[in-house]
């Protein structure tokens, strides 16, 4: 499957998009794969990763099948690592998703330290990857590249809500949903924030980053006339200095 | 898939979390209706909506009495307030549909599972893409678009007329009623999916004829296309041959899977490999 591989947008856009997975192939080394993914899982989690999950059950934010309606005024909107965690329970593609380079190098150092016999991938820039092996001091073993989209892309919606879209990569989140929240986000009837969590629910295998998703979101906020990210992005220079 | 009427208060928010925007208000019934040839079957309505349990005759009412007032009722946008989706018993061929859209269920209708094969992201245990060899992963309808078997037909028996042969794991390829001719199964041709994808393996010479071909193919068919190109690093982790190749065609490479070789074969199954070499 490649579920990951074709996002939507440029290299840069993947600066804050590491997915790093694990998979057992069947007959090769899926011998006690199980605890090895839990274990994958585990340590991801101590990486601070923006999200995770198994391809059976989803990620760190699910859809309930018993919601009670006071839910409309106080919906908990935090991800459930453990959750993800506790709920694995057959061997099957495990996921950190990480919104930063320095922790997805940090994570790949250890898991090769691990050792746990697993395949494991780095879906994002092509530069970013070969800077995680490199700090890790592996060598790339396969590659597997992204042509994008062809044929008829006039069936496709624009920049924005591609690269909404396409972060669940099984195509769960719906063109129409990401359009809706980015139209939501600009009325302010939810916050980037809020609206990142009713798309994360769709994502059945837990790959989708809510943190670029937020920042897709911000960049069709504008304050005092000035887009929101570039507001954020001056302020956090301010606090550098 | 079916959305119970008795339940339904077409409140409308399944209408915009449908994939292949298959969900509307018909006008006259007043209650959410799939649109079935559309529906791929991915229950992305039934998985991903949060129910709740309200008394559907309540909720129409609260809702008529706020329309009438032009009051805008803004409930969370991924609920379906009275869990009205209930999924139906699927037929071949139409369960073909869920196999090839619904992430979370293996291919019965095809007996293979999983939606693809592992492609490079087992290479490193598999070998399955060697040095000098090239991987294709032709994806056909995603994202958000479907595709029908008789689009994938027109390239598979594209590439199989080039003597190109298919991945004997794939479930579209299990699917074939001529593998070597790439002919799909007719009963299946008009039906819709999410996605699917064609996987071939080709010398690193080929690679550029069949992005060609690719490219013929896309200009025949009605639904996109995404084209993923795998291939072996040499010992220093570098590809030197397929990316200048790719970059030549015009790709600008932005993204990548990108296995990192931490996989080992297990014991065991290491001794009945070698058992199995002493057998042949």
């Amino acid at each position: 499957m490649t579920n990951t591989l074709h996002r939507f947008g440029d290299a840069e856009s993947f600066r804050d998009d590491y997915v790093v997975f694990a998979i057992a192939s069947k007959g090769k080394n899926d011998q006690d794969a199980l605890p090895k993914l839990r274990r994958f899982l585990e340590i991801a989690r101590e990486y601070k990763p923006v999200n995770l999950g198994d391809a059976r059950h989803g990620g760190a934010l699910r859809p309930s099948k018993e919601m009670n309606p006071m839910s409309h005024w106080q919906r908990d909107m935090t991800p459930d690592f453990d959750a993800v965690i506790a709920g694995l329970d057959h061997p099957t593609t495990c996921a950190a998703v990480f919104d930063d380079r320095v922790k997805a190098e940090d994570f790949v150092k250890r898991i090769r330290e691990e050792d746990l016999g697993l395949s494991v991938n780095i879906s994002t820039s092509i530069d970013g990857a070969e800077q995680c092996c490199h700090y890790a001091g592996i060598p790339r073993h396969s590659v597997g590249y992204s042509l994008g989209f062809e044929g008829h892309t006039e069936k496709l919606p624009n920049d924005r809500v591609m690269m909404l879209s396409t972060m669940c990569g099984h195509g769960m989140v719906s063109h129409q949903l990401a359009r809706k929240m980015i139209d939501w986000v600009k009325e302010g009837r939810r916050t980037p924030a809020e609206a990142v969590t009713y798309m994360a629910r769709f994502c059945s295998c837990g790959v989708f980053n809510p943190a670029r998703a937020k920042r897709v979101l911000e960049s069709v906020i504008h304050q005092n006339g000035q887009p929101l990210t570039q507001l954020q992005a001056q302020s956090q220079t301010n606090a550098d200095e | 898939m079916r959305i119970n009427p008795a339940k339904c208060v077409a409140c409308g928010n399944c209408t915009y979390v449908c994939p292949m925007e298959a969900i509307y208000i018909d006008p006259v019934l007043k209650r959410a209706t799939i649109n079935r040839d559309e529906c791929v079957e991915c229950y992305a309505c039934f998985n991903g909506l949060s129910q709740e349990h309200l008394n559907p005759t309540m909720v129409r009412t609260v809702r008529n009495l706020f329309k009438m007032m032009r009051v805008r009722f803004e409930p969370e946008p991924d609920v379906c307030p009275t869990a009205a989706f209930e999924p139906d018993k699927l037929e071949w061929p139409r369960v073909v549909r869920r196999a090839f859209s619904d992430p979370r269920v293996p291919h019965e209708s095809t007996g293979v599972e999983g939606r693809g094969t592992e492609e490079v992201k087992t290479n490193d245990v598999s070998g399955r893409v060697k040095v000098g060899e090239v991987g294709f992963t032709i994806e056909f309808g995603r994202p958000g678009v479907g595709a029908r078997f008789y689009e994938i037909q027109k390239m598979s028996q594209t590439l199989a007329r080039a003597g190109v042969s298919f991945e004997k794991k794939n479930p579209v390829t299990s699917l074939m009623s001529d593998v070597a001719t790439g002919t799909i199964r007719e009963d299946i041709l008009n039906e819709k999916v999410m996605s699917a994808i064609l996987e071939i393996k080709v010398p690193v010479e080929r690679t550029e004829e069949v992005i060609r071909l690719v490219w013929d193919v896309e200009k025949q068919i009605s639904t996109v296309v995404a084209l993923g190109v795998g291939t072996r690093c040499d010992e220093n982790g570098e590809d030197n041959v397929v990316a200048p190749i790719l970059e030549r065609l015009g790709y600008k490479l932005e993204r990548a899977k990108t296995n990192i070789g931490l996989g080992r074969i297990n014991a065991v199954q290491q001794k009945t490999d070698a058992k199995e070499v002493v057998h042949a």
